[in-house]
């Protein structure tokens, strides 16, 4: 059984319908990418699978159990983590507490016992802490760990963003264009972490501009187009298809 | 962080607050010195909800109002022990507290403004208007506290009562926003959306500390009535509701010592313009306004960035 099925999913805002019966399976410890020209559904979709939206139409199944319109907070139970495309990083916070942030679901959340300061809590936050310098080691930021998020530069935040995805310990991660504005050298970088985490037996799907890196590191392609699937395959199967050039380039090429 | 580092701030405070007695002249000073203790428990917790949470209040002196009263109508009228009647204060509080903000806090802004505004005013019309048991405009009378057969009474025993109150305030909501609890908190204030995403239930953190703040208005409330000894509906009245923002705001928000600084400060300052005779409140309006137009961040953040200290860890 695939990790993630997607089930004749739709979404309409409205009349604009921005994803329409898409259909594609995800299969455990691959690199699966979603791909196409701009407005071509790929943010909705990740937006849907992750609870942002409730989708329209379709069914949506992680682990064979139905999640479709699941709260965000309660598909992270589950083992879903997200990025975001424009970044949603916590700036009125240092970067190691960003980090920390992820691993909500781990720790005591109770309220009494934090105030109190209980040993419990404060063991636990030690070790919290050096788990996220750890993990901000990984995506080579451990100079940052002590700096306020607001005063990180832009390359910086998108790791920040992975590695704040990573302390949740997800069995899933949905990356919403890790590469974005970023320079060639920040995007190789990039690449070589999403190896990096895939390796770690995280299942990593992709939304991606940057054709280099996405026909590099992808085992599978998703491709849309107005809100449909166009075709789904490896990176060879998808660079010769037709329709995909097409949609690309234009029809009359 | 170390130990030391961890405790420096309280100790600094408990320091502070030890000495005092030495330096105060007479029960005027005394007087003033308790009024910023209660200001600033009851702003410790409003800084919690609205400078770390990032949502906003403008009915807290409702709350407060909720835990005077209480503590004025129970021993009168119903002959509970004025322990028992502060603790119900303080569940009253924090079940319309709980009750309320699911509803209001699906709204954001402005439009959450209006909601806590519209709080605050219902609990001061009821206040003012059940004249039966609250004696309406006019306000009642307060009994004693008695603990355990001693009675708190004189400003010099109340000081004790409240120095530790506030000692116990400072180091839980340093704390608190230094723990899980605390970091989900400023992370949905930082984005909703990604903390979400990490498995933070937004609404039921919110409801969380609106309830907390409210429960630490009351018993404040309740304090502030057998302290005076006389409760008013102006206790409850919307402009002590925006005394208590400004605080936070002064003082500076998402700042543990600016709750402080904020309450120590207008508190104070009331006091020191009345040489300005009829203009006071003129120069009490100015000061504000030239603090926001030179700090907008609010004292503690702005000073703290001044000199350097801007490692973005919580103050």
């Amino acid at each position: 059984m695939a990790l993630l099925e997607v089930d004749n999913l739709s979404k309409a805002f409205g009349g604009v319908k921005a994803v329409q019966n898409v259909s594609f399976a995800v299969d455990r410890g691959l690199v699966y990418s979603v791909i196409g020209p701009n407005g071509a559904g790929k943010t909705t979709l990740f937006n849907l699978i992750t609870g942002i939206y409730t989708p329209s139409d379709g069914d949506i199944r992680l682990n064979g159990q139905s999640i479709a319109g699941t709260a965000p907070h309660a598909l992270a139970l589950k083992g879903m983590a997200r990025t975001f495309q424009n970044l949603q990083i916590c700036m009125n916070m240092t970067a190691l507490e960003n980090v920390m942030v992820g691993a909500h679901l781990q720790l005591d959340r109770n309220l009494v016992k934090a105030m109190l300061r209980l040993p419990s809590i404060a063991r636990r936050d030690k070790q919290l802490k050096d788990e996220a310098r750890e993990l901000m080691c990984f995506v080579g930021l451990e100079q940052y760990a002590n700096l306020g998020a607001s005063s990180m530069p832009y390359g910086a935040l998108k790791r920040l963003e992975i590695a704040r995805a990573l302390a949740a310990k997800p069995q899933i991660l949905f990356l919403d264009e890790p590469a974005a504005g970023l320079n060639s050298k920040e995007t190789a970088e990039i690449d070589e972490l999403v190896r990096k985490v895939a390796d770690n037996d995280v299942t990593v799907v992709l939304v991606e501009h940057d054709m280099k890196m996405v026909m590099n590191i992808s085992d599978r392609i998703l491709v849309l187009d107005y809100g449909k699937k166009l075709t789904e395959g490896t990176a060879k199967e998808v660079r010769e298809n037709p329709d995909v050039i097409a949609a690309y380039l234009g029809s009359n090429v | 962080m170390s130990a030391l580092k961890r405790h420096y701030a309280l100790i600094v405070l408990a320091t502070v607050l030890l000495l005092l007695p030495l330096v105060l002249p007479n029960n005027y000073y005394y007087d003033i010195v308790i009024r910023m203790a209660i200001n600033a428990i009851i702003v410790l917790g409003l800084n919690l909800l609205i400078g770390f949470a990032g949502q906003i209040s403008l009915g807290h002196a409702g709350f407060v109002g909720i835990g005077a009263y209480a503590s004025a109508i129970f021993p009168t009228h119903f002959g509970w022990h004025p322990i028992f009647a502060m603790l119900a204060g303080a569940a009253i509080a924090s079940a319309i507290a709980a009750i309320v903000a699911r509803p209001i806090f699906r709204l954001k802004g402005h439009y959450l403004a209006m909601a806590t505004l519209g709080l605050g005013i219902i609990i001061a019309i009821v206040i003012k208007n059940e004249g039966t048991y609250t004696g309406g405009p006019d306000g009642m009378p307060v009994v004693a506290l008695g603990l355990m057969g001693f009675e708190i009474s004189g400003e010099k025993q109340w000081y004790w009562v409240l120095a530790a109150t506030l000692l116990f305030s400072f180091w839980a909501s340093k704390n608190l926003i230094d723990s899980p609890f605390g970091r989900a908190l400023r992370a949905l204030h930082g984005s909703e959306v990604a903390s979400q995403v990490m498995g933070v239930d937004i609404v039921r953190y919110k409801v969380a500390i609106f309830v907390l703040s409210a429960f630490f208005a009351s018993l404040m409330g309740s304090v502030t009535a057998h302290y005076i000894g006389f409760v008013t509906p102006n206790i409850a009245d919307f402009f002590h509701s925006i005394e208590l923002v400004t605080m936070v705001v002064i003082g500076g928000m998402a700042s543990i010592y600016g709750s402080l600084i904020g309450a120590v400060l207008l508190t104070a300052l009331p006091q020191a313009l009345s040489t300005f005779e009829g203009w006071e409140t003129v120069a009490f309006g100015s000061i504000l306004m030239l603090c926001m137009i030179f700090m907008p961040k609010g004292l503690v953040p702005t000073l703290a960035a001044r000199f350097g200290r801007n490692d973005g860890e919580p103050r």
